[in-house]
């Protein structure tokens, strides 16, 4: 039971970190009350369809910006798209990055959008490494029969 | 000889005297025509044709004009002078010759009788004669002086001849001498009276200055014709009646007879020349000279400025007998300078506009600026914020002693404080920016009394009295924005808390008639509810703090505006809250009004509109409903729930219980008026527990951003929801499409869908989009902006000429193939929703345009896609 409840601080720590380093905003309490019995694992669905998603258009992005003439709109398309699922999920950082992306694109700067790729692709993992190891936490919890604590 | 010598020196004598002089001084005069009046009116006449000359009326004016006569006079006095020398010369001249004249008469008498003596002599005997010697020799002595020399000379020759005297031929010689000389005189008497008659001709001739003056007159004509030649100006004279009787104009397109004796307005017709007129007779009849430009619009010679100088002419009598007039055209001169006048104007207009707009922008930038800076930094810092409160939240539900828990209630109540301060300023930038959106909820307002007092005291250190007095006829549940009334509350009671230090802070809240009946109607308008009515809830805030002073209280609602410089040192604060409030209660329909006296206290008042529901609610809803705090503050769960239905002294009563400090007690006690049914006071000295607890309650009830405000909501509605639907509307249940290519996006809204038991179909681009609306009908549709293949808006474009035409023309021709249906009945307008990610406005007002009804921010919320299916699903049930 103490280690249930040590977890369960831990938990709440490392969702607070998350949510005051700003990788993390309100929109990933949202998708976190939309859980409930009926979709146990929907916060978990969400972000592997966002992770899978967003390996993909850095993938697409990568591509887009090595052609010999970028086609900016493309590009800017792929970012939009990662901009909407990353909000989506409240990865606040990567929308972040994102907005910066956009007006490199805007401005047709393709040093601007490269350093901007390299860095999306940086807090992308960020994230993805946070949200895993936070996964990681809910599931020992619920391993060690305790419930996951409802952030406010 | 001698006598020659005389003669000669007599003749050259006279011949000086005469006056060379006078010759010299006429030449001056230059007299060499006859001066007679005709030839002055002649010379004058040579006026040529411009000048069109009264003469008759010119010679009186030169007689009777002051003007006129003086100069005139200055001639003739000049004149005068000049041949008073003349004639003074010419008497004494006069004067001389008829002595001489005398002289030569006595003389001739005596020769005469000598010789008839001689003749005696002859005849008779011959004796001689040296009396009569003696006698001439007297007479001599008559003649001027200067001769006098001559005759001593005379005398002494015949003093010389003496010793001739006794020869007869002597005698004889002497008297023809005599004789000769006698006649000589005569001679030179003659030409001297000629002259004296010349003179006395020329004298006359002389009699008149006008040769002279016509002469200079002449010559002040030349020299004014030379100089006016070519100038455009109008010189004339008008008599007292402003009839003319002299002009000079260079462009003459009158006759003289047009013109003479006639006025202004008799010979000008059309606007300006009544002016002139008039200007004439003010300048007559004041005597004093004026200048004034007129603009003339006659037929005669069309649309032209004169500058007009009238002066007064006087006559001697000192009376005005009429006016010079002298006018220039300066039609081109007018001109331009109207023109400059004009482009000057335009500059300056210019100018001001230039500086105005540039201020302006500078303002709006500024303000824009600052307002962004504001809510970044506002949001920047809530999150942290919000982190320490979270924290400190959960670190109040772990063992904690004494100390340590009341430590970590200020920490939270100052964190709420911190976050309330954000909020506001968040609060006001949405509101300012027209984004702020009520909610309609079911609240007791009782509840929200006795939590925003509750609150306030456990947050505040001074002794002071929180009353709350709820009327009884307040409805038990009513239907409003419980957030923001709560905030409305807060924020007026923490002020009044803030200027307050004794004493007590009371809420009024009482049900008054509808105050104006139209915007009752409005208000049920936005929000239609028939079997609803509106009651309009009065709410005093009354303090007995430092009052405002009454020059303060207009600028009291405005934006970071207190009462006075020091007062925000002093007290603190934002000064925002009063703005907010203003605003807040005005956005709900109602009105915000204070009323206050120095020293006395302040009473803020407020009148807003609530809906009232029908009150057949089950009381496990009403369970649900309370605040979590609520049901945390609550000392004894009977106690309250029976207060909050009731209240009752006994709702007073547990509250006090649960304080159990002495000094509280006392106080409560001595406001025993206030112990009413419907009363309740709290006062501010609570036990640490309680404190605790209401800031617990503060953050969750007022933080309305974080979505633990929906809890309550969301638990409640499905199964509400739910039952409704079933039984109202079974088979008309709302059709939502969503129009999402994102998977993720998708399967959060789904998820939300869910949550707010809804189905949903999903389609992933425009085309998808037009395709489903053509497959069937929709209640509602959320459309991505940003899509492949054909984005949110020209699919909504599409689907709204659909709408409007019954065919899919345009989608055709937008290479969408779609095949028409009969329609049984004309489309109705399906809402759509936009999604969009740019919440600015420029992207909303796209949305608008291309049909769109509304738009909601990505990321989706909960609470976003609430607040949309209650607006435009009407058969979607809210709670």
């Amino acid at each position: 039971m103490a280690a249930v409840s040590q977890l369960q601080r831990q938990f709440i720590d490392y969702t607070t970190s998350l949510y005051n380093e700003g990788y993390l905003d309100d929109q990933f309490t949202q998708l976190q009350q939309l859980q409930d019995e009926s979709n146990p694992d929907f916060v978990v669905e969400v972000v592997s369809l966002f992770f899978e998603d967003s390996e993909k258009l850095l993938n697409n992005l990568a591509t887009a910006l090595q052609q010999k003439s970028v086609d900016y709109n493309q590009v800017d398309s792929h970012v939009h798209q990662f901009k909407g699922s990353s909000s989506s999920i409240g990865a606040k950082q990567v929308t972040n990055v994102c907005i910066h992306f956009r007006n490199f694109c805007e401005a047709k700067n393709l040093d601007g959008c490269l350093r901007c790729l390299q860095q999306l692709r940086h807090e992308y993992i960020l994230v993805r490494t946070k949200l895993e190891a936070l996964f990681r936490l809910e599931q020992q919890i619920l391993q060690a029969g305790g419930s996951v604590p409802v952030m406010e | 000889m001698e006598d020659e010598n005389a003669e000669d020196m007599e003749v050259e004598i006279l011949s000086s005297m005469w006056p060379e002089d006078i010759d010299a001084a006429g030449k001056k005069f230059n007299v060499e025509k006859p001066g007679v009046d005709q030839d002055l009116l002649e010379d004058l006449t040579f006026s040529e044709e411009p000048s069109i000359v009264d003469f008759k009326r010119l010679l009186e004016l030169t007689n009777y004009s002051e003007k006129g006569s003086s100069q005139l006079s200055y001639l003739v006095k000049n004149w005068e002078l000049k041949q008073e020398k003349a004639v003074i010369l010419l008497r004494e001249e006069l004067e001389n010759l008829r002595k001489q004249q005398h002289g030569f008469e006595l003389k001739k008498l005596e020769i005469l009788e000598e010789h008839m003596f001689e003749d005696y002599e002859y005849g008779g005997d011959k004796r001689p004669i040296s009396i009569l010697d003696h006698e001439v020799y007297e007479i001599f002595q008559d003649v001027p002086k200067r001769r006098s020399d001559v005759i001593v000379q005379d005398e002494s020759l015949e003093i010389e001849d003496e010793y001739d005297i006794n020869t007869v031929k002597y005698w004889k010689q002497r008297a023809l001498h005599l004789e000769n000389l006698l006649n000589t005189s005569v001679q030179r008497e003659q030409i001297l009276l000629g002259k004296l008659e010349e003179s006395i001709e020329k004298l006359e001739k002389q009699s008149s200055p006008v040769e002279e003056l016509s002469q200079i007159l002449k010559r002040a004509d030349n020299f004014l014709h030379f100089v006016l030649q070519n100038a455009p100006v109008v010189i004339g004279h008008q008599d007292k009646d402003l009839r003319y009787r002299f002009i000079y104009n260079h462009f003459p397109s009158l006759g003289e007879e047009d013109i003479i004796g006639k006025t202004d307005v008799e010979i000008l017709k059309g606007g300006g020349v009544k002016e002139s007129q008039d200007f004439k007779r003010e300048v007559l009849e004041k005597g004093i000279p004026g200048k004034r430009e007129i603009t003339f619009e006659t037929e005669l010679f069309g649309a032209k400025t004169f500058l007009i100088y009238v002066e007064p002419v006087f006559s001697k009598a000192g009376e005005t007998i009429g006016v010079n007039y002298m006018g220039m055209e300066i039609t081109d001169q007018v001109k331009q300078r109207e023109k400059m006048a004009k482009l000057r104007e335009e500059i300056a207009v210019q100018k001001a506009r230039e500086t105005e707009l540039n201020k302006t922008i500078h303002i709006t930038e500024e303000t824009m600026r600052a307002k962004q800076m504001l809510a970044t930094m506002s949001h920047e810092i809530r999150s942290p914020l919000s982190g320490i409160i979270s924290v400190a939240e959960i670190l109040s539900t772990t063992m904690l002693d004494k100390d340590q828990k009341q430590l970590l209630s200020v920490m939270l109540s100052s964190g709420d404080l911190v976050l309330q301060l954000i909020n506001d300023i968040l609060d006001f930038s949405k509101v300012e920016s027209g984004v702020m959106k009520l909610e309609a909820t079911k609240f007791r307002p009782r509840e929200v009394i006795k939590h925003v007092l509750q609150t306030a005291a456990a947050s505040l250190k001074k002794m002071l009295i929180l009353e709350g007095h709820v009327q009884d006829d307040v409805p038990v549940e009513v239907i409003g924005d419980v957030l923001r009334i709560r905030q409305i509350l807060t924020n007026l009671i923490s002020n009044a808390v803030k200027f307050t230090h004794e004493g007590k802070i009371k809420i009024n809240l009482y049900v008054i008639a509808d105050p104006c009946p139209e915007d009752q109607k409005k208000h049920e308008k936005n929000v239609p509810r028939s079997h609803e009515t509106t009651v309009w809830i009065q709410c005093d805030v009354q303090d007995t703090g430092i009052g405002i002073p009454e020059n303060a209280l207009s600028s009291l609602f405005k934006n970071y505006m207190q009462a006075g410089a020091d007062t925000a040192r002093k007290y603190g604060g934002t000064g925002l809250g009063l703005a907010i409030c203003k605003q807040l209660v005005e956005l709900m329909g109602g009105r915000l009004t204070v009323s206050s006296k120095v020293n006395y206290g302040s009473t803020f008042t407020f009148v807003l509109p609530h809906k009232v529901p029908q009150a057949c609610e089950s009381l496990d809803e009403t369970d649900e409903y309370q605040d979590v705090g609520d049901d945390d503050a609550s000392m004894d769960e009977d106690d309250v729930n029976c207060g909050f239905f009731q209240f009752n002294t006994r709702t007073l009563g547990s509250l006090f219980s649960s304080n159990g400090s002495g000094p509280t007690h006392e106080v409560t006690r001595n406001e025993v008026e206030f112990d009413k049914p419907d009363g309740f006071s709290v006062p501010v000295e609570t036990s640490s527990k309680f404190n605790l607890e209401n800031s617990n309650t503060n953050h969750t009830g007022l933080d309305k951003e974080r979505p633990t405000h929906d809890p309550c909501v969301q638990k409640n509605r499905p199964l509400k929801t739910n039952t409704s639907t079933r039984v109202d509307s079974g088979t008309t249940r709302p059709r939502i499409l969503l129009v999402e290519d994102h998977v993720v996006n998708v399967m959060v809204a789904k998820r939300m869908m869910k949550q707010l038991n809804q189905d949903m179909d999903v389609v992933n681009n425009g085309v998808e989009a037009l395709r489903a609306v053509h497959r069937c009908d929709y209640s509602l549709i959320l459309m991505d902006v940003c899509m492949p293949v054909m984005d949110g808006l020209q699919a909504t474009r599409l689907i709204r000429s659909y709408e409007k035409n019954g065919n899919w023309d345009e989608a055709r021709l937008a290479g969408v193939d779609l095949q028409d249906q009969i329609l049984k009945e004309p489309r109705k307008r399906v809402p759509i929703i936009a999604m969009t990610a740019n919440a600015m406005s420029e992207s909303a007002e796209e949305c608008f345009a291309n049909g769109m009804d509304s738009f909601i921010t990505k990321p989706v919320t909960l609470q976003n896609l609430k607040q949309c299916l209650q607006q435009y699903l009407p058969s979607y049930e809210t709670l």
